[in-house]
């Protein structure tokens, strides 16, 4: 038996599949390509077709379905941002307590609290929620539309489907998730100042006090413009998984998966390219 | 009715249209190839074939929704003074095209998220300039033509699929077309129902003078509503002709026909199954399971 295992057939498939590993891994660096080129392709149509909507009356894209989607993207995720902005600020001021008080500096725990969670944590735990939650239903019903055959019909009734649906989705994520990451700043902090005054005994007026020496306009907008950022590649990522889907349900829910996987990895690699360019320009 | 003039009262004409698809190892499966027929203004044009045959597929193409890879597909609406190859329109010259047909999707394909009636509403909205008011009676008046007025604020999901096919055919006359494409009209519904929705479209056709293109297959509905049939296997055209044409085809003996394709299109118009009948040999599915049962 166990000579059997070495049969030159079982190698010649076993080098194959490395093979097939490669050849699957250049084909995925060209679905990638190809992934990025179709996004880019409808960020810009989407663009495009917000400006006329803007400017031009009889290209209006609706504000019925603007708010609908404002609702749906924002309103419906405030409860998850809040909880979990709320425990992220309890974390970070009691992970933070024992190295700032070995260095005699417990005081200084609102300022570290305030910059992670305004700079960086508030816009990055909101977009995530976010792509969990609105990127995956916009990417979930889009993808039904196509299946259903609807966005071809919207096509061959002249109506453009970036206009009516993905412009909508686009605009309502991008200004929700800046809405949503003032509410998970605030209630990140105020987690932090309930951590530090249950548990480390630091009073609410020096927390917040040292709180607003700690924090200026700057940090404040650095956060947003990145949560801005977020918006748009959350909706863009779910809207072209959504357009793109083929195969029935099973495709749908493909769609769902990769477009909660494909945000939370663009988020974080944008994250760090926006965080270096905030560095070097010392912003 | 109408004599076979020559170019003059053709709408759409498809000259050699090949389409294939990639599949996952990148491999081009051919589904239409060398696909020719011309559209007259005012017939009822049926195209038959199998499941798989690629009708849906023509029908994409037609609409432009799939690019060729050879070929044409040209377009004369009553307002354009020549044929115009769709793959050499732009986007405004084509829209233009699409406010001119209609299209019911085989599912319908409604707009999940609106009412029946602001189903219909929506194209006139953006491509007719008057006013809400008129278009409320335009609604009213679609949605009569197709017996569905009592479900006018329903949404799509409290439907049945018949229903939804009906409203689907109201959102489709919206603009008052020049051509109506339907896809499977009659698929997946219970003969009544089926009845009733060929009856609704010779109605259109005469009512609205509409050229209509049907892909179906399901041979009574398309010899009640033809005007001309086309018949596809595997992509390619077997014959096109007049209904009559295919009725002598339908009735005839299968004994007395000498040609293969002769024979599997009398199968296939009789109703004896879906799909390719026969294989290269010319042996039908039931030829070939007696031949490898008595060999084996
Ligand atoms: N978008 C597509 N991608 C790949 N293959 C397709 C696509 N659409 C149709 N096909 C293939 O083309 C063939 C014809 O399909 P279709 O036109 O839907 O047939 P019909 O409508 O006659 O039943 C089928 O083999 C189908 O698998
Ligand atoms: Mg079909």
């Amino acid at each position: 038996m166990a000579s059997s295992r070495f049969k030159p057939s079982r190698v010649r498939s076993a080098i194959e599949s490395v093979g097939a590993v490669g050849d699957r891994s250049i084909n995925q660096m060209g679905q990638f390509v190809r992934d990025i080129g179709g996004m880019a392709y409808l960020l810009g149509d989407t663009l495009v077709w917000a400006a006329k909507g803007l400017f031009y009356r009889r290209l209006k894209f609706g504000w019925g379905s603007l708010t609908d989607q404002m609702v749906r993207v924002g309103v419906k995720s405030i409860g998850i941002v809040v909880l979990v902005q709320a425990f992220i600020g309890c974390i970070l001021a009691l992970q933070l307590a024992p190295t700032l008080e070995s260095y005699g500096q417990l005081e200084k725990i609102a300022d570290v609290v305030a910059i992670a969670i305004v700079r960086e944590l508030g816009p990055l735990i909101t977009a995530i929620v976010l792509s969990g939650y609105a990127g995956a239903s916009i990417a979930a019903e889009i993808g039904s539309m196509v299946e259903a055959e609807e966005v071809k019909a919207l096509r061959a009734h002249a109506l453009n489907p970036i206009r009516f649906l993905i412009v909508p989705r686009f605009l309502a994520t991008t200004i929700m998730i800046v809405g949503l990451t003032v509410i998970a700043d605030t209630v990140g902090i105020a987690g932090g100042l309930l951590t530090a005054w249950a548990a480390l005994g630091i009073s609410p007026e020096a927390y917040l006090a040292s709180t607003q020496i700690a924090i200026v306009v700057r940090d404040f907008l650095t956060g947003l413009s990145k949560a801005c950022i977020f918006g748009m590649l959350v909706s863009m990522i779910a809207c072209y998984e959504g357009l793109t889907v083929s195969g029935g349900a099973v495709g749908v829910g493909k769609a769902t998966t990769a477009t909660v996987v494909k945000s939370i990895v663009a988020i974080i690699g944008m994250d760090a390219v926006f965080t270096s360019i905030f560095y070097v320009f010392g912003l | 009715m109408t004599m076979d003039a020559p170019t003059d009262d053709v709408v759409i004409s498809l000259s050699n249209v090949r389409k294939s698809f990639e599949d996952h190892e990148g491999n081009d499966h051919v589904v239409l190839d060398s696909v020719t027929f011309d559209i007259h203004r005012g017939e009822t044009l049926v195209v038959m074939g199998g499941s798989g045959c690629g009708k849906s597929t023509l029908l994409n193409c037609m609409i432009g929704e799939y690019e060729i890879d050879s070929g044409s597909i040209k377009f004369r609406t009553r307002d354009m003074n020549r044929l115009a190859d769709i793959a050499t329109l732009s986007d405004e010259a084509f829209n233009d095209i699409r406010k001119r047909y209609g299209i019911l999707f085989q599912s319908g394909a409604l707009f999940n998220s609106l009412t029946l009636a602001e189903n219909i509403a929506l194209p006139l909205e953006e491509h007719s300039y008057v006013d809400p008011s008129i278009i409320d009676i335009v609604v009213t008046l679609k949605l009569q033509q197709v017996k569905m007025l009592a479900h006018r604020d329903k949404m799509p999901s409290q439907l049945s699929g018949g229903q939804k096919k009906r409203a689907g055919l109201a959102r489709a006359t919206a603009l008052d077309p020049e051509i109506l494409f339907y896809d499977e009209p009659s698929a997946g519904l219970d003969p009544v129902t089926s009845t009733a929705i060929d009856e609704l479209m010779m109605d259109l056709s005469q009512k609205l003078r509409v050229t209509s293109v049907v892909v179906t297959h399901e041979m009574d509905s398309a010899f009640r509503i033809a005007d001309r049939m086309v018949m596809l296997d595997k992509g390619r055209v077997l014959k096109i002709g007049n209904r009559s044409d295919f009725e002598l085809l339908r009735d005839a003996n299968p004994l007395e026909l000498s040609r293969s394709d002769d024979r599997l299109m009398n199968q296939f118009l009789n109703g004896h199954g879906e799909g390719p009948l026969t294989d290269a040999e010319g042996l039908s599915e039931f030829e070939k399971l007696i031949k490898t049962s008595s060999g084996g």
